[in-house]
C-alpha cells in the first residue's frame, strides 16, 4: 500500500526521530515497497487462528519481591554512564519551553 | 586452528599457560583486524588480567571447561567494564555496569574475552554492512560479506582470532554468518539460554548462542551457559542435558530426517548450495539415517511475518535509547529535542527504517492489519513444524540460499536483503533450535552451510547429527589463507 509523506512524518513523530527531507522521501518509497510485500499475508485465512505472542508455554512466572542491594562500585559505574549529572544526580534539559 | 577441546587439554597439561594462549590470540586479533574489521574493541588489558586469574585457577586444579580460553563476544551483548556499542554510535561510549548472564557464567569460570565483535547495528542486517563501525570482511575473500548480523563473530572465528564466539540470533544472525564463513553455529531453543544483558531486538524471538569451530565445542559451551535465570523470566526450568555425552552417540538406524520441499524448491536457491546439501544428505544416509520429504506449507509467509513482528518489537525496545541515562546525548534546549536528535544522529539508516516500519505496524488503525495478523500467521508456521516433528527427528535444509555475496552488492535494496533470511527465519518464529555446519565450498572457494533444525529443546539431537557428520567429513577443518 502507498504511504504518504504525512504518514512518514506522523510515524517519525511517534517514534521520536527527527528526519531530514531526504530521509522522509526515501523512507516513503522504501516503506511502501516493504509493506506492499507484506500484503502476501492477505492470502492466508487467519479468521479462526489464535495469535502467538510467545513460544515458551510458560505462564505467570513469579518471583519473590525482595530488594537486592546494588554495590557502591556498581552504582558508581551506572552514574559514570550518565551523559550529564550534578553530584551523581542525572540531569536533563527543561521539559517545557 | 585451536578448538576448545584442544585448548583445554593444553592448558591442563601445562603445554601452554592461559596468559600465553591469550597473548597469541590478542596478537592474531590485532594482526588481522585491520583487514577484517571483525572486532570493534579488543580488550587487551581485561583479557590479560582474566588470563592471569585463569592460570591461578588452573594451578589450584579449580578449572572449568572454559577456564583460560580466549573468546569473542558480539558487541550487542553487555560485558561489564568492556565497551559495548552494539555497533551503534549512540552507544559509542557505553561501558556496561554488568555482564549478560551467559557472559557472567563464562567469566566466573575464568573465560577470557579477547574483544567485542562487529555486527550490524543492534543486529539489524544479514551482511554486517549496516554496522556504524564499517563492515566486517569475509576471511575467505575480503571483497565478500561475512554474513550478518553476527558477521564479526563468524569472521573472527574463521580467521582464528578467538577460540569461539558468543553471539545472538533473532532470525538467523548466528546461523547465516556461520554458513558464510565456514564455521558452526547454534541458535538454541527460545528460553534455553538467558537473554539478560543482550541488547534486545525482538523480545519474542531473541536468543543467545555459540559459534565454534566444531559442534563438539558448541556442546561444551552450551552445557556451561544454558539454563534458567532469575533475571530472564522467559528462561525454561527444564534441566540442561549433558550435550557432550548425547552427541557422542553414533547415529542409529531408525532415526529419520525430513527434507522440507518448500526449502529445496525455493526460487533463488543456488545450484551449488543445493548440490552440496544433497551430498551431505547422502552422507547422513550412509550413516544409517532415513531421509524423507516433508512439507512446511506456510514457509512462503515466514519472511513477511518475520519482518512485521521484528521491527514492531524492535521499535518498542529501541525506545529506551534516547541519550538520557547512558550513551551519547545530543544536548539541546528542550528535552523532547534531545530524544529526537540523539536518536536521529546515533542510529544508522537501517535502524531508523526498522523503527519506522515497526512504529507504523503498531500504530492505531494498522495494528490489526499488520502486527496481529503476523502473530496469527506465526501460529500457522509454528504448527507446521510441530506437525512435521511428529514424523521426523530433525530437518535438514540449506542455511542460506547462496554463498557470501559481494560487499555493496545487495545493500541498496532493503527488501532483497530481508529475503536472505528465508531459510533461517521460519524456525526462529517457531522458537525451535537450529544448527549450521559447513558442508562444502562453491566453485569460487566460498563456504556452504547446512542447517539442521530440531523440535523445541531438541538441541541434543541436532548437535548429535552435526557432530556425527563432522566425525565423517572434514569441511569444518578447512581454514582460509590470510
Amino acid at each position: 500500500m502507498a504511504i504518504s509523506k504525512d504518514d512518514i512524518t506522523r510515524v517519525a513523530r511517534l517514534a521520536h526521530l527527527s528526519l531530514s527531507e531526504d530521509e522522509i522521501s526515501s523512507y516513503q518509497e522504501q516503506l511502501s515497497s516493504v509493506l506492499e510485500y507484506m500484503d502476501i499475508l492477505n492470502e492466508v485465512d487467519v479468521s479462526q487462528v489464535p495469535i502467538t505472542a510467545q513460544v515458551t508455554g510458560l505462564e505467570d512466572v513469579f518471583r519473590d519481591d525482595v530488594v537486592v542491594d546494588c554495590p557502591e562500585v556498581q552504582q558508581q559505574a551506572i552514574i559514570a554512564e550518565f551523559p550529564k549529572d550534578s553530584d551523581g544526580v542525572l540531569t536533563v534539559p527543561a521539559v517545557f519551553e | 586452528m585451536m578448538t576448545i577441546a584442544q585448548a583445554a587439554a593444553d592448558l591442563r597439561n601445562k603445554t601452554i599457560s592461559a596468559v600465553e594462549l591469550t597473548q597469541q590470540y590478542l596478537d592474531r586479533a590485532k594482526q588481522y583486524n585491520g583487514a577484517l574489521n571483525a572486532y570493534i574493541t579488543i580488550s587487551e588489558d581485561a583479557a590479560l588480567a582474566a588470563a592471569q586469574d585463569a592460570d591461578g585457577s588452573l594451578a589450584r586444579g579449580e578449572a572449568g571447561p572454559l577456564t583460560g580460553i580466549p573468546f569473542g563476544v558480539k558487541d550487542a551483548i553487555c560485558t561489564q567494564g568492556i565497551r559495548s556499542t552494539g555497533a551503534a554510535k549512540i552507544l559509542d561510549n557505553y561501558i556496561p555496569p554488568y555482564d549478560a548472564t551467559v557472559i557472567a557464567k563464562i567469566r566466573e569460570q575464568g573465560g577470557v574475552i579477547v574483544g567485542k565483535q562487529n555486527c550490524d547495528t543492534f543486529g539489524h542486517g544479514a551482511s554486517n554492512e549496516n554496522s556504524q563501525y564499517g563492515p566486517a570482511k569475509n576471511p575467505w575473500n575480503l571483497s565478500k560479506v561475512p554474513g550478518g548480523s553476527s558477521g564479526g563473530s563468524s569472521a573472527a572465528l574463521a580467521a582464528d582470532m578467538c577460540v569461539y564466539s558468543i553471539a545472538e540470533d533473532t532470525g538467523g544472525s548466528i546461523r547465516y554468518p556461520a554458513a558464510f564463513c565456514g564455521v558452526s553455529g547454534l541458535r538454541p531453543s527460545y528460553g534455553r539460554n538467558s537473554r539478560y544483558g543482550i541488547m534486545p531486538m525482538a523480545s519474542s524471538l531473541d536468543t543467545v548462542g555459540p559459534m565454534a569451530k566444531t559442534v563438539e565445542d558448541i556442546a561444551i559451551i552450551m552445557e556451561q551457559i544454558a539454563g534458567q535465570d532469575r533475571f530472564d523470566a522467559t528462561t525454561l526450568p527444564n534441566p540442561v542435558p549433558k550435550y557432550t555425552t548425547d552427541i557422542a552417540v553414533e547415529l542409529q538406524p531408525g532415526m529419520t530426517v525430513g527434507l522440507p520441499k518448500e526449502y529445496f524448491e525455493m526460487e533463488g536457491l543456488s545450484s551449488e548450495v543445493a548440490s552440496a546439501v544433497e551430498q551431505a544428505i547422502k552422507q547422513f544416509e550412509s550413516l544409517g539415517v532415513t531421509v524423507k520429504e516433508v512439507s512446511l506449507p506456510h514457509t512462503k509467509y515466514a519472511v513477511a511475518t518475520y519482518y512485521i513482528i521484528v521491527p514492531s518489537e524492535d521499535s518498542s525496545n529501541l525506545a529506551r535509547l534516547d541519550g538520557i541515562r547512558y550513551g551519547v546525548r545530543h544536548e539541546t534546549e528542550l528535552l523532547k529535542d534531545v530524544y529526537m536528535r540523539s536518536r536521529a544522529q546515533g542510529f544508522p539508516d537501517e535502524v531508523k527504517r526498522r523503527i519506522m516500519i515497526g512504529t507504523y505496524a503498531l500504530s492505531a488503525g494498522y495494528y490489526d492489519a499488520y502486527y496481529k495478523k503476523a502473530q496469527k500467521v506465526r501460529t500457522l508456521i509454528k504448527q507446521d513444524f510441530e506437525q512435521v516433528f511428529e514424523e521426523v527427528d530433525a530437518l535438514i535444509t540449506p542455511t542460506a540460499p547462496t554463498t557470501a555475496f559481494g560487499l555493496g552488492e545487495k545493500s541498496q535494496d532493503p527488501l532483497e536483503m530481508y529475503l536472505s533470511d528465508v531459510f533461517v527465519s521460519p524456525s526462529a518464529l517457531a522458537g525451535i533450535p537450529g544448527l549450521s555446519v559447513p558442508c562444502g565450498f562453491d566453485s569460487t572457494g566460498m563456504p556452504i552451510g547446512l542447517q539442521i533444525l530440531g523440535p523445541r529443546l531438541g538441541e541434543s539431537v541436532i548437535l548429535q547429527l552435526g557432530h556425527q557428520y563432522q566425525q565423517h567429513t572434514d569441511w569444518h577443518t578447512k581454514t582460509p589463507s590470510l
